[in-house]
């Protein structure tokens, strides 16, 4: 069984593990440096990006993640998690982790009147047009560069996206009972945990 | 196809802020230190609930052009908060942008009988509750996130804690009941009967709570997480300390780790005076904001 750990600084921790654990993972809180030792992949959770970055920055978390997503590990970011994520980040000279090569577009969708859900076609997922994909003052993903996949659009956005052994998605799977992206992003964890073996 | 204000988009909004600390402010230059400091959100407000207790009369909603400038100066999301029971407030703070309603009892209720429809609304709220009773019938109302009342403006985390503590003990009862005694214990506490159904079977509240009214340091936000909040409001807490941006940041720290006591320790040394506080017996029935709401 793989363990896959969650950055648990803020935001949506418990639905995340409880996704993971029904898609057959190990769960392992991360608040510290030293809790990103034996995990074998990393969710960075939806949340407050901005709010986040202050904390991992606080806790000198910043180089520590950045070596966990060099190491070969996948990771997988979601909303906030996305955005920290990213290259490039419309509006702010800088990025974050910047570990995936495209540019996102924070709350893009809008504020929270403007949030809402709908159903999705993620490439990768079974089935079509049925994933329902939950927006909270969500980013989109501007570009990409060539090698990143392209896995989801809505109303010709990039709202889910997969470089290698990165898995990131504008929308909160973690907020429905509909687990296949975390099984997707499992699957990565086990296939590349193999790999190493 | 595309649907705004269901109740997982609602709802969600509050998971979102699970672990985090939302900070009352006045103006754009506190909105900023707020969010430096690592707020989750603020809170736009024309006065802090410390003030409102001072200045007496009628509390109504902030003038629109703070909350305008509040959003404005911040990229986390604006809370403002709406009388209870006043439809047009809330209505013009939803226009303006407001991420998420407090409809509260910190200002004066503009109906002692109903509380808002808050289903009608596509913008999401939060309100207060002492006891589990309050808490579901908000729920039932649309609350798509709750707090404890405690009691605001004084300093003081008795409330916060009484509350806090109350509505965890009845949500452990009703998971523990068998569901035939559930309708009874639905009259008794003057709960929705549905509500306390799904709380049975889900094991926990259907929204996020967090705590509020009285938090005045980080050892305070940690107490308020220990009894199982899912995140802090500091009201009057901040602004009316010595030190604002030291106590903001502080208590954000606090909130994350509130299990870590070297670190709380570390980080409440040399903090300068907390706001002055009051003590509840001190004040007069009229003066309870928590006795406001139905």
């Amino acid at each position: 069984m793989v363990t896959v750990g969650i950055l648990a600084l803020q935001g949506a921790v418990r639905e995340h593990a409880r996704a993971l654990e029904e898609s057959g993972a190990n769960v392992k809180i991360i608040k510290r440096i030293e809790d990103l030792e034996d995990i074998d992949g990393l969710v960075v959770p939806g949340g407050e990006s901005t709010t986040m970055r202050r904390l991992i920055d606080k806790y000198e978390m910043f180089k520590p993640l950045q070596d966990f997503a060099k190491t070969g590990k996948p990771v997988f970011g979601t909303c906030a998690g996305l955005i920290l994520m990213a290259r490039e980040i419309i509006g702010q000279e800088h990025g974050h982790l910047e570990v995936m090569d495209m540019k996102v577009h924070r709350n893009g969708f809008g504020r929270q009147r403007e949030s809402f859900e709908v159903p999705l076609t993620v490439k990768g997922l079974e089935g079509e047009g049925d994933y329902i994909g939950v927006f909270i003052r969500a980013p989109y993903i501007d570009s990409v560069c060539p090698d990143v996949e392209v896995l989801a659009t809505f109303q010709d956005r990039i709202v889910a996206a997969r470089q290698g052994r990165f898995l990131c998605c504008a929308f909160h799977p973690e907020l429905t009972d509909d687990h296949r992206m975390h099984g997707y992003f499992v699957g990565m964890v086990e296939e590349l945990k193999k790999t190493f073996a | 196809m595309v649907q705004t204000g269901t109740d997982r988009v609602k709802r969600g909004m509050a998971e979102m802020q699970k672990g985090g600390v939302i900070m009352d402010v006045v103006n754009a230059e506190q909105a900023k230190i707020a969010e430096e400091a690592g707020a989750v959100a603020v809170m736009a407000l024309e006065r802090v609930p410390a003030d409102i207790r001072a200045a007496g009369g009628v509390a109504r909603m902030a003038d629109p052009t703070i909350v305008e400038e509040v959003i404005n100066a911040v990229s986390i999301p604006v809370m403002a908060k709406a009388r209870i029971g006043h439809i047009v407030e809330a209505r013009i703070l939803e226009a303006l942008g407001a991420d998420y309603i407090d409809e509260s009892e910190v200002l004066t209720p503009a109906d002692e009988v109903f509380h808002l429809n808050k289903r009608d609304f596509t913008v999401p709220f939060v309100c207060g509750a002492r006891d589990l009773g309050e808490a579901t019938r908000r729920i039932g109302e649309g609350a798509s996130m709750l707090r404890t009342k405690g009691e605001p403006g004084t300093g003081n985390i008795v409330e916060a804690v009484r509350h806090m503590r109350l509505i965890q003990s009845q949500v452990k009862k009703v998971v523990g009941m068998s569901e035939d005694e559930l309708m009874t214990e639905a009259k008794n506490l003057g709960a929705p009967y549905e509500i306390l159904l799904q709380i049975k079977r889900e094991g926990r509240l259907p929204v996020v709570n967090f705590a509020a009214g009285g938090v005045a340091s980080p050892a305070d936000a940690a107490l308020m997480m220990e009894l199982g909040a899912d995140g802090v409001f500091v009201g009057s807490g901040i602004f009316k300390s010595d030190n604002p941006e030291k106590f903001a940041r502080a208590i954000v720290e606090a909130t994350t780790h509130y299990q870590d006591y070297d670190l709380i320790a570390k980080l409440s040394k040399g903090l300068g005076t907390a706001m002055k506080g009051v003590e509840i017996s001190s004040l007069q029935p009229s003066e309870r904001m928590q006795d406001r709401g139905w």
